[in-house]
């Protein structure tokens, strides 16, 4: 047993391991100080802070929650955590914790009780629906509950209710994945699993920081590059991540420039025939016009619109194309900048063309960024339909119709459902009256705050928080209902392998906070949701009974859960879809045998237009891709809308610190994460540095057409004409932006755009630019110095947790 | 021979899609996706119109291969005007009647494109059938586009 600072040295202790071995065991664990590890309960758990799905037990003392250890035996682990895990759990004993129900009275948000505010609710639901209709009403939900809650809240929304307009903020973070895997495999559905890292012998990092985003399975990768025959990194990044680092290769490209960055990959993949025709013939169509459309992007063309080094295209497609076993991850990089799913799109076709999908060590991750987004996605709290069904394909419809027993009428299919930001728009032109937001902070997270601020306050619109604190958000609402949060309640949630875990309930809520569920089906008990013969809607009364309904609605879909259940869950540990009778044991990789989930009467979609993200008709697929296979889909490259110019010479953008999460409002609250990077700061290059004569600690002014930011600089090894502002930072913990206008939170300055297929807006492309503030120079920036933020050189002190953050760790040497 | 006269109608309804798509972007600027993807597109139509001029010659047509003005001093009236209209109800109906007329616009173009494709094929020009199979798909995906916006915006706004 080792004590490590797990602030200061993020992953911890390296257990080498060689391909295709066995990733050793090693348990993490953080206790409060003086407690017997062998005198508390231990309950059963996985990380609700990032995507990665890691295993873990929270240990309870005297109905209190007192610390969490890895679960040596989930196959997604193996008994490691990160910071986040390992201390966002304190987050659940805030003070600040909303522990009744508040409505807004005279101007004021006062406390009142439940049935007060499930009332109100209630009967402004009953008012629109008589004056205007289903179309009135709006939910935006998130990446955070669990898949009980969603399948609930889609069932309430599209079959009871009949609302068209339900989205998650998975739409800022997992919408592009989606949409990727929708356009190659004709579905959702992650094809590979997180064990192709012991086998790879490439590994691919498409705008994915994972050393931050998921750093477990970063662990993973620096196993694997500490042992023996390590495999070589390819990294696509403007910043000096640790990925960067580590690469073989590391690709800076100019922001908004990824589509020619991939054709021109492509363009050497083809040209030097590294091509599995075999391959190809038997299980994909569309290759003709990937190699037409791509023989416009030679590296020398492509070198000069991403800014990249010619050779090291050129050696970066070498490595791609050569390599018998290539795994790649995709996120935000590619997701949040402009062309999102035509760029994830091109790594599909990589893996396409390459015949590199479905055998060990040839996995394809198009990541997710949330813990539950999988399940938003796949139980349809989203806006798709649950299971995976095709909104343009009737025949799901009334297969749903069936499952839920009502009308096939009732469920609103005449059009793709509405997306988050065609929902603030409904909400601003005042057609959505009533607005329900659930476990994510608008006012903080989506694109130009000062537009989103102003529609949410209008008085014409009923907004609805429900929460565990008083977000930025909820401070707007006219009912405001506390919420019970991981730990509190129980259900499973799906990790970005399909990885399914139970997380059960510890300890009780605090004060009168309720399970997302309980709200829920209270409101559905309310508004007597009815199904064609009269009985309830929703027949289910508690988790499981929610989780036995869900498994019927998934059953012979791509995500089927049939043969799951919480027994087996608890018995072992995480269980990867589909799982049926035949398969009890998941199923560890999609498309295996390449056969897909396209078949035009079984897909979940026919695929959109990638520019104007136009939905393609029936026949137009069904003559596309009659036999259902997978589907090479080319694209030209567009410059971004907002280019730099004389008044805004540089590209913003936004992204995540290791030590927080979204805005903050867990994190935020945890002493050693926020610590490590208690307030925003600024990455600015060398270079760019020199030329605004700022250096570190130097408070500075980021300006784009929207508004402007204050942050004290970081000067790093980010590419030249970048600027870098992470977006977790808002004003629950400071006030309202200061007179001088300048606020804090990224969000002031991006751009209200998306991309048109998969509608993810774009946080990753905005013109700004920056200034000195005369006479403020103070402390270095609180950046981390342990990440992508390091300094280029210079002052800063060392980001270390000291003893507040010593973990142990277990390395048994053996396996699990 | 009656090519070049097609030529001239489809570099003037070009020119006019493009005018029409970059009028639609400007008037509803705050329907974000309409204001960036109809510029996007209007982009394709002004390829079009060089490509059209360039093969004009040989068909006896001196057609000028620069689109008509884009960005005019009123975008910016528009712009503005845009914003203010942003939570009035009836910029929903204008939506519509633009998106309706940019449809019918793009259906005229795509004809064109059609009959330049028949005359080529059955001349044998081989560089002029390139020009319509280069061109006519985008027309296609502009007509697409505004039948699916159509489609998608329709419903709230008609029964809201």
């Amino acid at each position: 047993m080792t004590q490590t600072d797990r602030i200061a040295d993020v992953w911890g202790t390296r257990t080498p391991y060689p391909r295709d071995g066995v990733w050793p065991v090693r348990v993490d664990s953080f206790l409060e100080p003086d407690v017997d590890p062998e005198t508390v309960d231990w309950v059963q758990t996985a990380s609700i802070l990032h995507s990665n799905g890691d295993a873990l037990d929270i240990a309870v003392k005297d109905g209190r929650m007192v610390g969490v250890r890895g679960r040596a035996q989930d196959r997604v682990n193996h008994g490691r955590l990160g910071p986040k895990d390992l201390f966002g759990w304190q987050a659940n004993g805030s003070r600040e914790r909303l522990t009744r129900p508040l409505v807004r009275r005279d101007g004021e948000l006062v406390e009142a009780g439940w049935d007060e505010a499930m009332d109100r609710i209630v009967t402004r639901t009953r008012e629109l629906l008589d004056e205007q209709g289903p179309s009135a009403l709006g939910f935006y939900t998130t990446g955070q509950l669990f898949l009980e809650e969603y399948y609930t809240l889609g069932v309430l929304a599209h079959g009871g209710l009949g609302t068209n307009h339900v989205d998650g903020n998975t739409r800022l973070c997992t919408a592009t994945a989606a949409a990727a895997l929708k356009e190659s495999f004709g579905c959702d559905g992650q094809p590979g699993s997180y064990t192709d890292i012991d086998h790879a012998d490439v590994i691919a990092l498409w705008g994915h920081n994972m050393a931050e985003t998921q750093t477990v399975l970063w662990m993973r990768v620096l196993d694997r590059l500490a042992g023996p025959n390590p495999p070589e990194v390819v990294c696509v990044d403007p910043r000096p991540t640790p990925v960067a680092r580590a690469a073989t290769v590391h690709l800076a490209p100019r922001p908004g420039t990824n589509v020619a960055l991939m054709n021109g990959l492509l363009h050497e993949i083809i040209r030097n025939d590294w091509v599995d025709h075999t391959y190809v013939e038997s299980h994909a169509v569309g290759f003709d016009e990937l190699a037409e459309r791509v023989r416009g992007y030679p590296p020398e063309k492509v070198a000069r619109i991403c800014d990249v080094p010619e050779d090291d295209v050129r050696e970066a497609a070498r490595i791609l194309g050569t390599t018998d076993r290539l795994l790649s991850t995709v996120l935000q990089g590619f997701y949040q900048s402009h062309q999102a799913t035509a760029a994830a799109v091109q790594v599909n076709n990589i893996h396409l063309v390459r015949g590199m999908l479905g055998r060990p060590g040839c996995g394809l991750l198009q990541m997710n960024g949330q813990p539950t987004a999988q399940n938003t996605r796949e139980a349809g709290a989203d806006g798709d339909l649950p299971g995976f069904r095709n909104w343009s394909n009737d025949a799901h419809i009334a297969d749903l119709a069936k499952v839920w027993n009502v009308d096939p009428m009732e469920i609103p299919h005449y059009s793709p459902p509405t997306h988050v930001m065609k929902m603030v728009r409904y909400a601003e032109e005042g057609s959505i009256r009533m607005l329900w937001v659930q476990a994510t902070n608008p006012a903080v997270s989506l694109p130009e705050l000062a537009r989103i601020r102003s529609l949410l306050s209008q008085e014409r619109l009923f907004l609805v928080v429900q929460d565990i604190f008083l977000t930025e958000t909820a401070e707007l609402a006219d009912v405001v209902l506390p919420a019970a949060t991981w730990g509190e309640k129980t259900g499973t949630f799906t990790n970005a392998d399909r990885t399914v875990h139970l997380s059960e309930k510890a300890v009780d809520p605090p004060g009168e906070a309720r399970p997302d569920l309980e709200i829920f089906l209270d409101y559905a008990r309310r508004l007597d949701l009815r199904d064609k013969d009269g009985g309830p809607l929703v027949h289910w009364h508690d988790p499981e009974s929610a989780f036995e309904a869900w498994k019927k609605c998934s059953r012979g879909r791509p995500c089927d859960y049939s043969g799951l259940s919480y027994d087996a869950l608890r018995q072992g540990s995480g269980i990867q879809w589909p799982c049926t009778e035949d398969s009890p044991e998941g199923t560890e990789r999609l498309y295996a045998d390449g056969q897909f989930f396209a078949a035009p009467d079984y897909c979940e979609s026919y695929g959109r237009d990638m520019v104007t993200g136009a939905p393609l008709e029936p026949t137009e697929y069904r003559a596309m891709n009659p036999e259902g296979r997978a589907i090479i889909k080319a694209a030209e490259y567009l410059p971004p809308h907002e280019l730099p110019s004389e008044d805004f010479p540089l590209q913003l953008i936004t992204g995540r610190t290791v030590y927080h999460f979204h805005t903050r409002t867990k994190t935020g609250r945890v002493p050693q994460l926020q610590a490590a990077a208690p307030d925003v700061w600024v990455e600015i290059s060398t270079a760019d540095a020199d030329l605004l004569a700022l250096t570190e600690g130097d408070l500075a002014e980021i300006t784009t057409p929207r508004g402007s930011v204050r942050a004290r600089v970081r000067v790093t090894g980010i590419r030249e004409g970048v600027v870098f502002l992470p977006f977790h930072y808002g004003y629950w913990d400071v006030g309202a932006p200061g007179a001088d206008g300048a606020g804090r939170a990224a969000n002031e300055l991006t751009i209200t755009e998306w991309d048109p297929a998969s509608k993810q807006p774009i946080f990753k492309t905005a013109a700004a630019r920056v200034r000195k503030i005369d006479g403020a120079a103070g402390p270095p920036a609180s950046a981390p110095t342990t990440t992508a933020s390091a300094p280029a050189s210079g002052p800063a002190a060392p980001t270390r947790g000291g003893d507040a953050a010593l973990a142990d760790e277990r390395i048994d040497g053996g396996t699990r | 021979m009656k090519i070049g006269l097609v030529l001239k109608e489809l570099h003037r309804s070009e020119n006019d899609l493009a005018h029409e798509l970059l009028q639609a972007a400007d008037r509803h600027k705050v329907d974000h996706e309409v204001f960036h993807v109809a510029q996007d597109l209007a982009a394709w139509s002004q390829r079009h119109v060089r490509e059209i001029a360039a093969i004009g010659e040989r068909y006896g047509q001196s057609l000028d291969p620069e689109p008509e003005g884009e960005a005019h001093a009123a975008a910016k009236l528009l712009d503005k005007g845009s914003e203010l209209l942003g939570r009035a109800r009836t910029p929903g109906l204008l939506l519509l009647r633009d998106l309706r007329m940019l449809h019918m616009k793009a259906a005229g173009v795509s004809v064109d494109w059609e009959m330049l494709a028949q005359a080529a094929q059955g001349i044998k020009h081989t560089d002029l059938l390139a020009v319509a199979q280069r061109c006519h798909p985008d027309t296609l995906r502009q007509l697409r586009w505004a039948n699916a916006m159509l489609k998608e915006s329709s419903t709230q706004i008609l029964i809201s």
